[in-house]
């Protein structure tokens, strides 16, 4: 089932949390709502559960209005962020919980309970669970079991709230590819939310960027980290280095070098800010042509690459580098020697846009 | 091992530590054992026999069925407000939200004489609604509907104060995730809501019960002191006493003792329940970090 956003808005007192929020995700695909906190993330994905509803816009489940409809009429799949399993019952009856809420007519018997909630613990790996109360219950296999439970009730969307937010970086990452192929077999819309860009990237066929409560670009993981819409898009994804710069007639001035940028042909001799990946800057020990001086300050040889700290000669500026190890070897170098460097991939934004 | 030593850092002497142990024994016992004893020893002054004749006396068994009646009406009433009060006030946001807890918190800071004096000058014969009721031919005041008034204006914060902070604490993200499940109002709140707070329910409603047997000051301004018909059983047990009847006072005052005895019991009971799941759910979640 598709889900469709249009214009919505939801304040909270003076706070705009979502504002003028338009989006479409296509039936079938994991969708990542990714933005720094207060983004509106939560509440967006909370608005389409309709657990908050808001002043203006509407929300359409494929095709149909659904602006007005209970969470309840939904048929929405929720995981929540602390799991929000219910702590009375076992993990069988919380997984069950779904089933028995159903009016008489439409409840199954208690047989096809027992093997539908037996069905899914198999599919989250955690039969053996079964009789325990949530509280015995690890943080990973708590929310595996908030899962079940919402896939229980046969749910067309399957909203996840910062789903590995409250656990350590090993169970994360062991539940992300496990999500991933969760959903390639069920292929259930979903949407969850992050704050992590790494997960997103990895996760989601495509991310929506979020920042103070509107959507800054909505694209796959390559389009939104190799051609960020926005400045924002790209401080918030990945290092980047920031140049302020001069643009003329569709040429970029940094320092003393000039780059070509065709997309601002137009624009008659007007402040920018450059951006550049860490690993899309060239650097050597020679000048080959005009490029920026700069003095090495920091070496940072931790893992496959090895992350430099530059001074510019002609500005207070750092340059981050980002080298190959074999770069790194082949080129010898200390803290404290002077390099030149020039920026291979860059994006200008103008600085009043 | 030397005997004075220190158990901990911020311990003191083993003098300074008896004495104040002492001290406290002393206290206790002079001012809640020995009422205690007293009351018991009185009541059975003159053998189990007079004990158990003076519940024979009609004026002692129609307070006592008074006094019973009276808490069978109040406290399942203060039992339904005190849920619904705890669950508005804790689940939802609504403008004068402040205000209501301020009111349930009101019985708590008003004397029960003034509690009292109120009910008289709303439905008294010289009250607001006075005329009205005696046009109508509705008694109210001297009767034992006043009783049961006075008496669920007395005991109303009593479950919902227990159970606000538990539902404050407790958020709404598991009825949102019944919600969503498809579970409507009354099946969010039955499966939900309600076994959440049930250690919490039973301690308010026991609480309740007590006061509301025990009431005295409220009671006694309303009530008219007739006998037989509106003394319920501490105002049966002044009378008793006024009256030099001391074995039947006390023999009163006793049952009143034993229900203090057994609220203390059950009171107890619950806490030891409830924090025995609580350390059960804090062991476990130490136990299974991974």
């Amino acid at each position: 089932m598709s889900i469709e956003v249009r214009h919505v808005t939801k304040t909270f007192g003076n706070f705009r949390a979502l504002d003028n929020v338009s989006l479409e995700v296509p039936t079938g695909e994991l969708v990542a709502l990714l933005g720094p906190s207060g983004s509106g993330k939560t509440t967006l994905l909370r608005v389409i559960a309709g657990l908050e509803f808001p002043e203006q816009g509407e929300i359409f489940f494929h095709g149909q209005d659904a602006t007005d409809s209970s969470a309840r009429e939904r048929h929405v799949g929720f995981v929540f962020q602390h799991y929000a399993l219910f702590r009375h019952m076992t993990v069988f009856e919380n997984v069950a919980f779904g089933l028995r809420v159903r009016p008489r007519a439409l409840r199954p018997s208690e047989r096809s309970i027992r093997k539908k909630v037996g069905d899914l613990l198999k599919l989250v790996q955690l039969d053996f669970l079964a009789d325990h109360l949530p509280s015995q219950l690890s943080g990973g296999q708590r929310q595996r079991i908030a899962l079940a439970r919402a896939l229980a009730v046969e749910p067309q969307i399957l909203l996840l709230d910062e789903p590995f937010g409250a656990l350590d970086a090993r169970v994360r990452q062991e539940l992300r590819r496990w999500l991933r192929r969760l959903h390639d077999e069920i292929h259930v819309t979903s949407v969850f939310v992050t704050h992590d860009q790494e997960e997103a990237l990895e996760v989601a066929d495509r991310v929506v960027v979020m920042n103070e409560g509107h959507v800054e670009q909505f694209g796959t993981p390559d389009q939104v980290y190799n051609h960020p819409a926005t400045p924002f898009v790209y401080h918030f994804l990945g290092n980047v280095n920031l140049f302020h710069s001069r643009v003329h007639a569709g040429r970029v001035h940094i320092g003393e070098i000039e780059i070509e940028a065709p997309e601002h042909l137009g624009t008659q001799d007007a402040p920018a800010l450059a951006y550049v990946r860490p690993h899309d800057i060239e650097l050597d020990r020679v000048r080959d042509g005009a490029m920026i001086e700069a003095v090495v300050r920091d070496v940072r040889a931790v893992g496959s690459l090895v992350r430099l700290e530059l001074d510019r000669i002609d500005g207070d500026e750092i340059i981050e580098v980002e080298l190959t190890r074999e770069r790194y070897v082949e080129l010898d170098l200390r803290e404290g020697e002077r390099v030149f460097v020039k920026p291979r991939n860059l994006r200008v934004f103008l600085k009043d846009a | 091992m030397h005997r004075s030593r220190r158990a901990v850092a911020t311990g003191e002497s083993a003098l300074m530590r008896r004495l104040l142990i002492g001290v406290a024994l002393a206290f206790l016992g002079l001012f809640l054992f020995s009422p205690l004893v007293v009351v018991f020893a009185q009541a059975f002054q003159k053998g189990f026999t007079a004990y158990f004749e003076s519940f024979q006396e009609p004026a002692a068994l129609a307070a006592i069925r008074l006094t019973l009646f009276t808490a069978a009406v109040a406290v399942p009433l203060n039992l339904l407000f005190g849920v619904s009060a705890a669950w508005l006030i804790a689940k939802f946001d609504f403008i004068g939200k402040s205000l209501l807890m301020t009111l349930i918190d009101l019985p708590f800071s008003v004397s029960p004489v003034v509690s009292g004096l109120i009910y008289v000058l709303v439905f008294g014969m010289q009250g607001w609604l006075g005329p009205f009721l005696a046009a109508h031919d509705i008694k109210i005041i001297f009767a034992v509907p006043a009783i049961v008034l006075t008496t669920m204006f007395v005991t109303f914060p009593f479950v919902a104060r227990e159970l606000i902070p538990l539902m404050q604490a407790q958020g709404s993200e598991e009825e949102e995730a019944a919600v969503t499940l498809g579970a409507g109002g009354w099946q969010t709140f039955f499966r939900v809501t309600l076994p959440n707070v049930k250690w919490g329910l039973l301690y308010g409603v026991i609480l309740c019960n007590a006061r509301a047997m025990g009431e005295f000051g409220a009671v006694s301004v309303v009530s008219g002191h007739i006998r037989e018909l509106t003394n319920t059983l501490p105002l049966h047990v002044e009378i008793l006493y006024n009256e030099y009847q001391y074995v039947a006072a006390f023999a009163a005052a006793s049952l009143l003792a034993l229900l203090a005895l057994v609220t203390l019991a059950a009171k107890s009971f619950i806490e030891w329940r409830a924090g025995r799941e609580a350390s059960l759910r804090v062991s476990a979640e130490e136990g299974s970090l991974t």
